[in-house]
């Protein structure tokens, strides 16, 4: 037995909980069935089912991706008709945004990591959670209802008066997203509360995460700028059943005022999608360096900062639009502070590197490459928020290329970056090394095959949502369309050595990366409560000059089975000390 | 080395609004790359010579730094200060069109380009102008967002249905540039395309000199330059081939079937009415997506096009 000090007034009772590296139960083994999984308040089966959900669609939106581009390997028509090309954008952009990005690491690794950083049992609100979940369901089945339906040939921006001129189903879609947000917002609440409330001993502002303040800021974001995006799509559905002129000029509305409303919620929305990934980073990058953080308190307020700055540069995508002079000098203005927090980011990762003890398994690798792309990404984003670039460059395939290098090069290969990290925790297995390094190489190269040869069309002046084009870019849409081939074939090796590992993977230990996380102190795959004793935080989260078995501790009263949140454990405590 | 981005643009050829443009892409560009360059080889040379020899690798404790943050947070706060500036400077300069400004009209539809001229010239699609004079675009939309883009020249624009926009700008050299529709507008956006044709002074005298006596000529013929310009060619084709709409070739006179209307052959209310309010008969096998002339064609006009339909016999 050991004593800690956790704060001045109080003292722990604490002993060493060693995982089992043999779980007799896991979650995965209680609770089993259909209708167990359906109706189940554990959040790292919640977390699954999003999981296999954002898979789906990301697939979804991957094959029209891939159809798209089959379409602009030649000029002219390739193989589908130009209404159809337009659905097709369309779809791919509103499904990799609404159904993929927004909900792919909050939702998904975010609910299955978040309380096990905190070393609480679940969220807060582990019912609220699950209605989450079918929130989502319901949103995503009654958009798909109204895409068959009509389908949907606006771009994912809805901008009016096309949008509400346009014979397609533009109403039942924004009522979709309408239902979506809720779902976003609910989860959002919930980790706030989460990470208020659910801290186990000892987790001070200053012991958490990065990860968790990654999600703490996304949440933030999220519970705030989500109804403006309902508050808009309500005013749509206004305007189109009820013909009260907000957006259309013909009934005397104004249509710029949409994308004000518009990009008032999309543009915070990046920050939904990339800054968890940020999160992602900064543990993947101190468990492989073996190393403490770089700036923690840097890294950690810099996402308050773009979280809070994100929401005043909503005007940068509407330097064209005819929006007036001053607010154009504003939002340039503020871009570029925006630009600042990230471009600290990258620096203090890179720095971290510095005399670690550096290991180059899968998710360091995709870290490597988020670093890349990501970088590549923000830099494309300056010029984009210097005016005099901009207006040469807005609305061409520049601007498709710098938010695919974001979005892409930066949320989704931090998914992949956590996906492999969390990989042997979630499943208790472990992915096949060498064929997921392969998988990576594929990805990197397809990537940039496909992409960059879009900055170069671009700014030589190829709009962005043409099915036909002029001659002249007919090179650089081939090289591209091959890319994105690459691209498909990487993500396939991906599915299959993941699918593979969950039946012939080795089985993987509590702590396969020798992580200082509090998440790695669980066995793999984790109990149904996650700890079977209450765990005490004496160090922080990237201490790794500290022996492991300081970061093992828990509450020495095993009386209450360490099954009570933490202000309960507190309660323990003091009875312990009495 | 700012050459060395070159090959990214298309050749300038309106030096007084796209000059900043390039110098300031040249120089985000160089600094950018020289950033990158940095910190790639920084993360590749740190995963080299600090690899994991053993499990039981000690790493130093290294928490933070305030110098070094201080340096990395303040240089490139320095550098998009400039990059602002600039920006703005280039931007402010796009926005001041010249006073002595020779100006066009121009109208944007669904899907294509009107531009008239201060004689009443119009053409449909392609924008003559003078080389060496600055030129000022008055721009509107006849029906959703379109935007005015000339990667030649550096410039772009929106163009609203319910305001006026403008953009400038001033080609040197005679010759073609072309012109984009950048605001996604349905089904034909992409094919939504013009050309800037540069005259020298004196030939674009005589060229505007000849389009202006074009106004005249029989109800026949003012109906087809109305189809030109006005966009109908762009759904409906004149020689029976299909497009977006029906063809007009063998209209006039000949029953036409709906998908929820009685069906009436084809006379000069029907065709008015088509124009005026295009949802009231939808013809079998088509989809609603013309918006109503109401407000754009005269009486004149369309009794003009009418007499131009007749003509079109199969």
């Amino acid at each position: 037995m050991a004593t800690a000090e956790v704060s001045n007034t109080k003292t722990l009772k604490v002993k060493r909980f060693k995982p089992s590296e043999d779980p007799k139960s896991t979650f995965l083994t209680e609770e089993k069935g259909l209708w167990a999984w359906l109706t189940t308040v554990d959040h790292k089966k919640i977390g699954l089912m999003y999981l296999g959900s954002v898979t789906f669609f990301f697939l979804l939106g991957g094959i029209l991706a891939l159809l798209l581009r089959t379409e602009l390997l030649t000029p002219a028509k390739t193989f589908i008709e130009a209404d159809t090309y337009n659905q097709f954008f369309t779809l791919h952009g509103a499904i990799m945004v609404f159904f993929v990005l927004v909900p792919s690491i909050p939702a998904a690794l975010g609910n299955f990591v978040l309380p096990m950083q905190l070393g609480a049992k679940d969220v807060a609100f582990p019912r609220l959670n699950l209605a989450s979940f079918y929130i989502y369901v319901i949103g995503a089945i009654f958009t798909f209802i109204a895409l068959a339906n009509n389908g949907l040939d606006t771009g994912w921006t809805f901008y009016t008066p096309y949008s509400t001129d346009s014979s397609s189903s533009v109403i039942w879609v924004t009522l979709g997203v309408f239902i979506l947000g809720f779902s976003s917002i609910l989860t959002g609440t919930n980790f706030i509360t989460t990470i208020h409330k659910m801290r186990a001993p000892g987790i001070t502002w200053g012991k958490l995460p990065l990860n968790i303040w990654a999600l703490y800021a996304t949440s933030i974001i999220q519970v705030l700028a989500t109804p403006v995006l309902a508050i808009t799509l309500l005013l749509l559905t206004m305007e189109r059943f009820l013909g009260i002129g907000i957006f259309d000029p013909a009934m005397g509305g104004d249509p710029v005022l949409f994308q004000h409303f518009f990009w008032f919620y999309s543009h915070p929305a990046v920050y939904i999608m990339i800054v968890p990934g940020f999160g992602i980073i900064s543990e993947v990058i101190t468990t492989f360096s073996k190393k403490h953080i770089f700036g923690y308190w840097a890294i950690a307020l810099s996402s308050l900062a773009i979280a809070f700055i994100g929401f005043l540069v909503w005007g940068h995508h509407m330097f064209t639009s005819g929006q007036s002079a001053v607010a154009t000098t504003v939002f340039s203005f503020l871009t570029f502070l925006v630009g600042i927090p990230t471009g600290i980011k990258i620096l203090n990762w890179v720095a971290t590197l510095y005399k670690g003890s550096i290991e180059m398994k899968t998710p360091m690798l995709y870290v490597f490459i988020f670093l890349f792309l990501f970088s590549i990404g923000g830099f494309t984003g300056i010029m984009l928020g210097s005016l005099a670039a901009d207006i040469h460059l807005h609305d061409t395939y520049y601007v498709v290329a710098h938010f695919h290098y974001v979005m892409m090069g930066g949320t989704l290969i931090a998914l992949l970056a956590g996906l492999h990290y969390w990989w042997p925790k979630m499943t208790g297995k472990m992915y096949n090394e060498f064929q997921a390094k392969i998988g990576a190489a594929l990805i990197f190269i397809g990537f940039n095959m496909t992409f960059l040869p879009q900055f170069i069309m671009g700014s030589q002046g190829m709009p962005r949502r043409y099915y036909n084009y002029i001659d002249q870019f007919t090179i650089f849409h081939q090289t591209s369309t091959i890319g994105s081939y690459i691209l498909g074939v990487g993500f396939l090796l991906i599915a299959f050595y993941l699918l593979r590992s969950l039946f012939s993977g080795e089985k993987a230990g509590s702590n396969p990366w020798g992580s200082r996380g509090l998440e790695w102190q669980a066995t793999s795959p984790p109990d149904l409560h996650n700890f079977d004793h209450t765990p005490v935080i004496i160090n922080g989260p990237y201490d790794y000059h500290k022996p492991m078995e300081e970061f093992q501790l828990g509450l020495a009263d095993v009386h209450h089975n360490g099954h009570e949140p933490s202000h309960a454990a507190k309660a323990a405590a003091e009875e312990v000390t009495n | 080395m700012g050459s060395l981005f070159d090959f990214m643009l298309p050749e300038l050829k309106s030096p007084m609004t796209g000059a900043t443009t390039d110098a300031l892409m040249g120089f985000i560009h160089i600094v950018s790359f020289i950033i990158l360059a940095g910190v790639t080889i920084a993360m590749i040379y740190f995963a080299i010579k600090y690899r994991r020899r053993s499990e039981d690798d000690e790493t130093p404790l290294i928490t933070h730094n305030n110098k070094l943050e201080i340096t990395w947070s303040v240089i490139p706060l320095l550098l998009v200060f400039v990059v602002f500036g600039w920006g703005y400077k280039g931007w402010l300069n796009l926005k001041t069109v010249p006073d002595n400004a020779y100006e066009i009209h121009v109208s944007a539809y669904k899907w294509g380009w009107t531009f008239k001229y201060e004689n009443g010239a119009q053409v449909g699609n392609e924008v003559h102008v003078p080389a060496g004079r600055p030129i000022k675009l008055v721009m509107q939309s006849q029906d959703v967002l379109h935007s005015f883009f000339v990667p030649d020249y550096r410039i772009k624009q929106d163009v609203l249905p319910n305001r006026y926009t403008y953009v400038w700008f001033q080609a040197d050299e005679t010759g073609e540039s072309q012109v984009f529709c950048t605001e996604y507008c349905g089904t034909s956006h992409s094919n939504m395309l013009a050309k800037v044709i540069v005259h020298t002074e004196n030939d674009f005298e005589a060229w505007l000199e000849e389009q202006g006596t074009g106004g005249g000529g029989t109800p026949e013929e003012r109906g087809e330059q109305l189809v030109g310009l006005q966009g109908c060619a762009s759904c409906h084709s004149m020689d029976g081939s299909d497009g977006i709409g029906p063809t007009w070739q063998g209209l006039w006179g000949k029953e036409r079937n709906f998908e929820s209307a009685a069906s009436v052959s084809a006379d000069e209310n029907y065709i008015r009415e088509s124009i005026l309010n295009p949802s009231a008969k939808i013809v079998e096998g088509y989809q609603n997506q013309m918006v109503s002339y109401e407000g754009r064609l005269s009486d004149d006009d369309i009794s003009d096009i009418i007499a131009y339909i007749k003509t079109l016999e199969e």
